[in-house]
């Protein structure tokens, strides 16, 4: 299928508007036409609570002046409504010098990293639902302590294409399903929660076999085992994070800081350290688009430039950055395929892809093993971070104390806070149980999927957000 | 176009032989000017509209959304709900918001100005508020200065009779700078918020910028321990956001309230009144209706200390028995209704915030939280998140301190205050913030 095809936009339409785009004056134009098309279902308190479909189609213009970025959007990819938007997005370039300008758009397609095999738009609405109610079933037989359980289906199919005026015409069509159970348990201590999901760029395949079952046990063991948690320590102690756990804690600690825009802004700790030792030797953190049907693959990014595989930190020496095209353009450098936006309303920056640390060589219970008094994450939630100071926080959802080498208690529910550089140089083992998972990644404003991946690793130190004397 | 509560209205006359009908329809204008380097950086416009159908037939729900307006998205939406509905559960309580007769206040949320405010105001905005914080030889950079604003109108009507519109228009001047260098690196946030750029104070949000980040500078990690915290207002806005979640009715029928079946009890010190007051024109999130058409109204749900009641929207008010307290909300045409807050406060106090540090005398000011979601559990009452700020010493502000966290329980905190300030401020979000003393929390530093 070509890009036209797809019914978003006609190549002379995109050549007119480009034209239009640039005629008062602007460097460089670009039209962002997308069609997404979504589906969502939401289980809670035994019922299915209502399917919902959703439907966007619009495009973004950007014409880009000296520094001056315009960005105007628009729902109507009428040729009017387009040349409406074009207007808009360069009312900022007016100063400029203007003039007739020619643009004669070369079509190019990247390759998919991954195959959908069923695609959810084929797939009847009541075989999604039912997985909701085996979620249900499951938690609820599993335990009389389980007072609550929510789940949610989501899938998505986004078509896009870019053209740019310098003669760049590409797309992509990305396709994400994801399921996630939430359990809620009851005991002598109060409520506790337990979460689970799964999430990848394919299609229905994502819910073949057991991966309910799988996902729900999971988030019924978490709800249960917190019960009889005990609060979590405060203070500095070894943290060993467990395998495919969230990886969250690089996409903290340094993923956001080696964000080009950060670093073109010198709002990073990291900008200005290419070629210095960043990490421990044991640190070779990688971001890959390409890397199969994780959360945060695609073949294409919201720039129409291909994803690709960049080491970002190579056995603890900064080696490079994540680029978008604007920040790239701003140093005269290509871009390393990480420009991404929300949808057609948002302005692409640079964002990560699938971010992970590469493994290591030590066997995971080893390294338990050998950490005579600590905390054992078993899963993370989210995080946050100052790029500028490097301070960034993530939460742990699942977690243990480790007492003479052994995983005992667990414990309740807290932050945990460190600063980037000096936790990545606190990396002392690394094992060779790498994992992944889905996650959620917001900056300034606009949320994209991310993939987070890491072995069972462990940290020196970090400080545990808990109550209770460490 | 005809008005949207007449759009509205018409999809929602569409409704036969037992169905019910809601349309929710929203259109917006927003423009956003970023300066960096003295120059323009960004300079969007954007204009969004779209439509949300909610069907209800047989005790079943379905919804669909477009992100369009016009017939043909109209009977999109509406086409793929109706065909939802078979996917849903059976629900007893299932169904739409009837009149209940409650008039809806009177408010003024928009202003003309807003709409006649040409770029060249808002770009002359964006550079002022930008030259006035790189202007303090003590900001290294200016990461992100600018203006934005947002002039929204929307629509709601069902087929059981309730049609209400309403519009409003909010800007925003917000700069984010770094002072210091290296270890000494520190940042501060600075924001001014109203209904048109009259409203908008240059020089106090460039101020307050310029004071986060400087006073930060040469921060440490600090010892570990208990401690009293004073919380700056827009830390206890947060709070309060977090805590009126916790009172959302449906949350409660669902087992997922930690103040579930305590209404009436002791729940929080005595001098803790909290309100939630759509109604009240100076909240930036004041509505004269609720997301399903009904009128906001005050709903008091802590007084002295005592549990009062939970919010509801009319699904979780008939699961529990009782009505609904207008206190629906949605993100938009692309959700169906929840219930949440738009306007909470604390009833405020006497003391300023000097006078509350200098009664504290040692302990800790939280300039800023982090890791809220990830880090406050809002069903077990976990509260643990990053922090910085600065000591308190002899009743006064000290040396900054960083790289910490700060926990307690929700349930604990509400019986530990000791202070809530006379200086209530409505910020750009559901709560409104003051200066709020709590002891016992646990610092964990180094």
């Amino acid at each position: 299928m070509t890009l036209t095809e797809s019914g978003l936009i006609e190549a002379d339409v995109l050549e007119r508007v480009l034209a239009a785009a640039l005629r008062s004056g602007g460097d460089f134009a670009e039209v962002y036409a997308e069609d997404r098309a979504m589906t969502a279902i939401s289980l809670d308190d035994r019922r299915v609570e209502e399917l919902s479909s959703g439907h966007m189609r619009g495009a973004g213009i950007r014409v880009v002046s000296g520094e001056t970025t315009g960005f105007a959007h628009t729902a109507d990819l009428s040729e009017e409504g387009l040349l409406a938007a074009a207007l808009a997005a360069s009312a900022i370039a007016r100063s400029g010098a203007g003039g007739r300008r020619q643009v004669a758009l070369s079509e190019s397609r990247a390759t998919p990293p991954n195959d959908v095999r069923i695609h959810p738009a084929q797939v009847a609405k009541a075989a999604k639902v039912e997985l909701l109610q085996r979620a249900d079933d499951v938690a609820r037989s599993t335990s009389g302590s389980v007072v609550q359980v929510s789940a949610s289906y989501a899938d998505s199919r986004r078509r896009f294409l870019v053209a740019n005026s310098e003669g760049l015409l590409t797309g992509d069509d990305q396709v994400r399903t994801r399921f996630s159970v939430r359990c809620v348990s009851s005991g002598d201590t109060g409520l506790q929660t337990g979460f689970e999901s799964e999430g990848l760029t394919i299609g229905f395949e994502l819910l073949d076999g057991d991966t309910v079952e799988r996902l729900t046990n999971e988030a019924v063991r978490r709800a249960l085992t917190k019960l009889k948690a005990r609060p979590a320590p405060a203070g500095v102690l070894p943290v060993v994070i467990k395998s495919g756990s969230g990886g969250i804690l690089f996409h903290e600690a340094c993923g956001h800081g080696l964000e080009a825009d950060h670093i073109v802004k010198e709002s990073s700790v990291y900008a200005g350290r290419l070629g210095e030792l960043v990490a421990s030797p044991l640190v070779t953190l990688v971001d890959d688009g390409t890397a199969g049907p994780n959360w945060g693959s695609y073949a294409v990014d919201d720039e129409g430039r291909p994803a690709r595989r960049n080491v970002l930190i190579e056995n603890g020496v900064l080696v490079d950055y994540m680029w978008d095209d604007m920040s790239a353009r701003k140093v005269g450098r290509a871009s390393t395929g990480n420009g991404r936006r929300e949808s057609y309303q948002h302005l692409p920056m640079a964002r990560m892809t699938n971010t992970f640390l590469l493994q290591g060589e030590e066997d995971p219970d080893e390294i338990v093993a050998q950490t005579p008094e600590g905390v054992y994450v078993a899963a993370l939630g989210g995080g946050q971070v100052n790029t500028a100071t490097g301070d960034f926080v993530f939460g742990m959802t699942e977690a243990y104390m480790i007492e003479n080498g052994e995983i005992t208690e667990p414990i309740r529910d807290a932050n945990l806070i460190g600063n980037g550089p000096d936790v990545l140089a606190r990396v002392d083992a690394v094992a060779n149980d790498f994992g992944m998972s889905p996650g959620t990644c917001g900056k300034d404003g606009q949320s994209v999927p991310v993939g987070c991946g890491q072995p069972t690793l462990r940290v020196t130190g970090v400080t545990i957000g808990g109550t209770a004397g460490a | 176009m005809p008005e949207l509560v007449e759009i509205a209205k018409a999809i929602a006359a569409r409704a036969s032989g037992g169905e019910q009908i809601e349309a929710y329809l929203s259109t917006g204008k927003e423009t956003e000017v970023r300066s960096f380097g003295g120059a323009v950086e960004n300079l969007s416009s954007a204009e969004s509209a779209g439509v949300g159908v909610r069907v209800v037939k047989d005790r079943r729900q379905g919804f669909a959304w477009v992100g369009a307006l016009g017939q043909a998205a109209a009977a999109e939406a509406l086409a793929e709900a109706r065909d939802n509905v078979a996917y849903a559960t059976e629900d007893a309580h299932a169904g739409l918001a009837g009149p209940d007769g409650w008039p809806a206040a009177a408010l003024e949320l928009w202003r003309d100005e807003l709409a006649a405010a040409g770029t060249d105001t808002k770009i002359a905005m964006a550079l002022e508020l930008e030259r006035q914080v790189r202007s303090d030889a003590r900001i290294r950079q200016v990461v992100r200065a600018g203006y934005s604003d947002s002039s929204v109108e929307w629509a709601v009507a069902n087929s059981l009779g309730l049609a209400a519109t309403s519009r409003r228009s909010t800007c925003h001047l917000f700069a984010y700078a770094i002072a210091g260098e290296g270890a000494e690196t520190a940042t501060g946030f600075g924001y001014s918020a109203g209904r048109a750029p009259s409203d908008l104070d240059v020089v106090a949000c460039a101020g307050d910028t310029v004071e986060r980040a400087v006073r930060m500078v040469g921060a440490t990690k600090p010892k570990s321990g208990q401690l009293t915290v004073v919380l700056d207002r827009r830390v206890t806005s947060t709070l309060l956001a977090v805590l009126a979640g916790t009172l959302s009715g449906e949350e409660v029928s669902k087992g997922r309230s930690l103040f579930a079946n305590r209404l009436g009890e002791a729940v929080a010190c005595p001098g803790f009144t909290l309100v939630e007051d759509p109604t009240n024109a100076a909240a930036l999130g004041a509505s004269p209706f609720d997301s399903e058409g009904l009128a906001t109204r005050r709903n008091e749900l802590v007084e002295g200390g005592k549990l009062m009641g939970y919010l509801y929207d009319s699904h979780a008010a008939r699961v529990a028995g009782t009505a609904s307290t207008g206190s629906a909300v949605r993100g938009g045409y692309r959700s169906t209704p929840g219930v949440g807050a738009r306007a909470v406060a604390l009833l405020p106090g006497e003391l300023g915030q000097a006078e509350i540090l200098a009664r504290v005398g040692e302990g800790l000011f939280v300039q800023s939280i982090s890791g809220v979601h990830s880090g406050v559990n809002a069903v077990s009452g976990d509260f643990s998140v990053g922090a910085e700020g600065l000591m308190i010493r002899g009743g006064e502000l000290a040396e900054p301190v960083r790289e910490m966290t700060i926990a307690s329980t929700l349930q604990k905190m509400m019986q530990q205050v000791t202070h809530i300030g006379s200086d209530l401020e409505w910020l750009p979000a559901s709560a409104a913030g003051l200066t709020l003393a709590i002891e016992g929390l646990s610092l964990a530093g180094g």
